[in-house]
């Protein structure tokens, strides 16, 4: 634990030096800008600037990324409270009592109590992940091919079956995911596998075509002349921002909660921070004495899910740095990142890049306080941004997703790539799949395939191996838990819509969505 | 929950088709790769051949998509609605399509000028509220953004004008 401290002193260190300093507010800055921006979020802005990355060293390079990462998902929370809109999932929540606190004229309350709930889950969630990764990372060392493949099966199917929808669709999209990671030159053999006869395929898919066209033209296709303008006509001033006396009270302890939530779910690999936030609120609101105000502008159904997705998202950073595990696709999305600055993330991640590893750490609490320092002057900005209409946005932002892609290999076959997987994507949300999985299984697919070749080829094609070894067993009993659960949770809604079935009054939504509404 | 509601505006499916069609294609593409899969060699479980991951994934795909399709005829496809579609936006869809394919064509022809004019002009006109004069103004603007961005700042690796 000293160690850990005197490494993060020298993270400090590595986060204030100049030039990683200006990229680290860069990338808030941007990413704040970003987020604000309707139907683009964390994923969209990372994508976008990727490419920037690739000519800087590996230090700044994650240290704008995580900070454009966090400065878009304070972005996407004004859209939300301000606008209804949800760009960024986790935050679909915080528009059900964010919106109706806008029209009460509470609006700029709201995000001042988002921000401060941001600020304190996040600083939890660092102080979590200072004193917890070198444990894991002990724990890590004692993974072989069996465990590493177990925990990302655990990943892929908790990834897969908590997002939004239903479970099936998504275990769906993990498998397509895994399919696309398929793509390319079979390292074992040499094989050119799903390559349909194009060269320029042999190399893999470009993840950042994948993300921008499933998360980015779909979009576009989907909201091209149904979305008007996103911004009415709200008003912002800097001094409704600062919440009441009782309404910082009433928000003090959802946020302490809702921290804890999100830092409980941050280890669990796989489970993105949109279902912290729905557990979150949906404790809130069971153990609130006046559950009836929430879904009308309840304080604490802000605070509790946006600490508790803050808190999670921090969290988060610790499977992916130290196992290489994902949590969700926005972290998919950075871990790509890494591979392509030729850092393997991993136990040895810690030792071997120590520089990078606890500068990150040092650079999330400068870049959280580098978001509250900017959201204050800033916000009558946003709101004026998102007036901005959307026939204006959507051709400016296809311009710069063709550039970005196209600069990531100076490959016009990749701008290609986008358009397919944009109307793949399209005809995905049309037909009610949820695509982040996609990403999730995309990026994992590789890694998952090698270590099941290699833990059978060790163990002599004996597939108890899985079962045999204590950490592996342990993933596998939660991976038949959760399929468990999930076939349970059906049959249970199976059973009862049977009995309703006279009324015909139906149940579509999932069981996540029904605990919420209001 | 109508706040993700905005997300589904391609085209309204009823619920009962939606799943339908989806486990179907799902389906199909599991078989695909299974099908392409077997091409690989698959191997045995000591020694997995290029094909094995493959046919195992495509096996569980189209497991799923068989239990998404089944699950849709279930549900009595009596109750299902019929009605909900919305107006496909066809005039949108193309301009996205054209654009992109505008940008690699001119792209590889005509250099990052001709390409980010192409992409920002036919994508704005996609949309119904725009007129020629603002497509223009913006398509303009964006290749000002690009020539001092990408060009200029970034030195990205792409010829401004190329002929030929």
């Amino acid at each position: 634990m000293e160690q850990s401290l005197i490494d993060l002193w020298h993270g400090f260190g590595v986060a204030l030096a100049p030039n990683n300093l200006w990229w680290s507010f860069f990338g808030v800055l941007v990413g704040n800008l970003i987020g604000v921006l309707p139907g683009m979020g964390a994923l969209s802005a990372i994508s976008i600037l990727l490419p920037l990355t690739y000519g800087l060293h590996a230090v700044p390079a994650i240290l704008m990324l995580a900070g454009i990462f966090y400065g878009s998902q304070y972005g996407g929370a004004i859209g939300a409270i301000l606008l209804n809109l949800p760009c960024h999932p986790p935050h679909a929540v915080t528009c059900l009592d964010g919106y109706p606190l806008t029209k009460q004229g509470r609006g700029g309350a709201a995000l001042g109590i988002t921000m401060m709930s941001s600020f304190f889950a996040a600083s939890v969630g660092i102080l979590v992940m200072i004193f917890a990764s070198p444990v894991l990372v002990g724990i890590a060392f004692k993974f072989g091919p069996a465990e590493l493949f177990s925990i990302m099966l655990l990943g892929l199917l908790a990834g897969g079956t908590m997002s939004r929808g239903s479970p099936t669709k998504g275990v769906a999209m993990t498998c397509l995911g895994l399919l696309a990671g398929v793509v390319g030159t079979d390292v074992n053999s040499g094989t050119p596998r799903f390559t349909f006869g194009f060269i320029e395929l042999s190399d893999r898919l470009e993840l950042v075509a994948l993300a921008l066209g499933v998360f980015g033209i779909a979009d576009f296709l989907h909201n091209v002349n149904k979305v008007e303008s996103a911004g009415g006509g709200v008003k912002v001033r800097l001094r409704d921002m600062r919440p009441s006396k009782s309404e910082m009270k009433q928000a003090f302890w959802p946020m302490v909660r809702g921290t804890l939530v999100g830092t409980l779910f941050g280890a669990m690999p796989g489970t993105g921070p949109t279902i912290t936030t729905f557990i979150s609120y949906a404790i809130e609101k069971k153990i609130s004495k006046t559950p009836e105000r929430f879904g009308h502008g309840a304080i604490e159904g802000v605070a509790s899910p946006e600490a508790s997705s803050h808190s999670k998202t921090q969290v988060d950073f610790i499977p992916t740095m130290s196992l290489g595990i994902p949590g969700d696709a926005v972290m998919a999305l950075l871990l790509g990142a890494l591979l392509i600055q030729g850092i393997q993330p991993g136990p040895q991640l810690i030792t071997e890049h120590a520089d990078l590893f606890w500068g990150l750490i040092a650079s999330f609490w400068i870049g959280n306080v580098l978001l509250l320092l900017l959201n204050v002057p800033l916000i009558g900005v946003w709101v004026k941004i998102l007036r901005v209409p959307y026939r204006l946005m959507y051709p400016a932002a296809m311009f710069f997703i063709a550039v970005g892609v196209y600069s990531t290999n100076n490959s016009l076959f990749e701008v290609g790539e986008v358009l397919v997987f944009g109307i793949i994507g399209a005809v995905l949300i049309a037909l009610d799949f949820p695509v982040a999985p996609i990403l999730l299984g995309y990026v994992l697919g590789p890694n998952v395939e090698e270590n099941f070749r290699r833990a059978l080829l060790l163990s002599h094609g004996d597939m108890t191996v899985f079962v045999d070894r204590p950490i592996s067993a342990a993933f596998v009993a939660l991976c038949a838990l959760l399929v468990l659960g999930q076939v349970g949770f059906w049959l249970r809604k199976k059973l009862r819509s049977r009995g309703k079935e006279d009324s015909s009054s139906r149940e579509e939504n999932a069981p996540a969505d029904a605990a919420t509404d209001p | 929950m109508n706040a993700n509601d905005h997300r589904g505006g391609l085209l309204r499916l009823s619920k009962y088709s939606r799943d339908y069609y989806g486990g179907g294609l799902m389906l199909l593409v599991g078989a695909g790769a299974i099908y392409k899969g077997f091409d690989y060699q698959v191997g045995t479980l000591t020694r997995m051949g290029p094909g094995y991951f493959p046919v195992a994934v495509g096996v569980v795909l189209a497991v799923m998509g068989a239990l998404i399709a089944l699950g849709a005829r279930r549900q009595s496809p009596a109750t299902a609605k019929t009605k909900t579609h919305s107006r496909p936006e066809w005039r949108g869809w193309i301009c996205i399509i054209l654009a992109n394919i505008a940008f690699v064509v001119l792209g590889r022809y005509g250099g990052l000028v001709p390409a980010t004019f192409a992409v920002v002009f036919i994508a704005a006109l996609g949309d119904r509220q725009n007129s020629i004069k603002s497509a223009l103004l913006l398509a303009l603007s964006m290749v000002i953004v690009s020539v001092a961005v990408f060009a200029w700042a970034l030195q990205l690796q792409f010829p401004l004008i190329r002929w030929g």
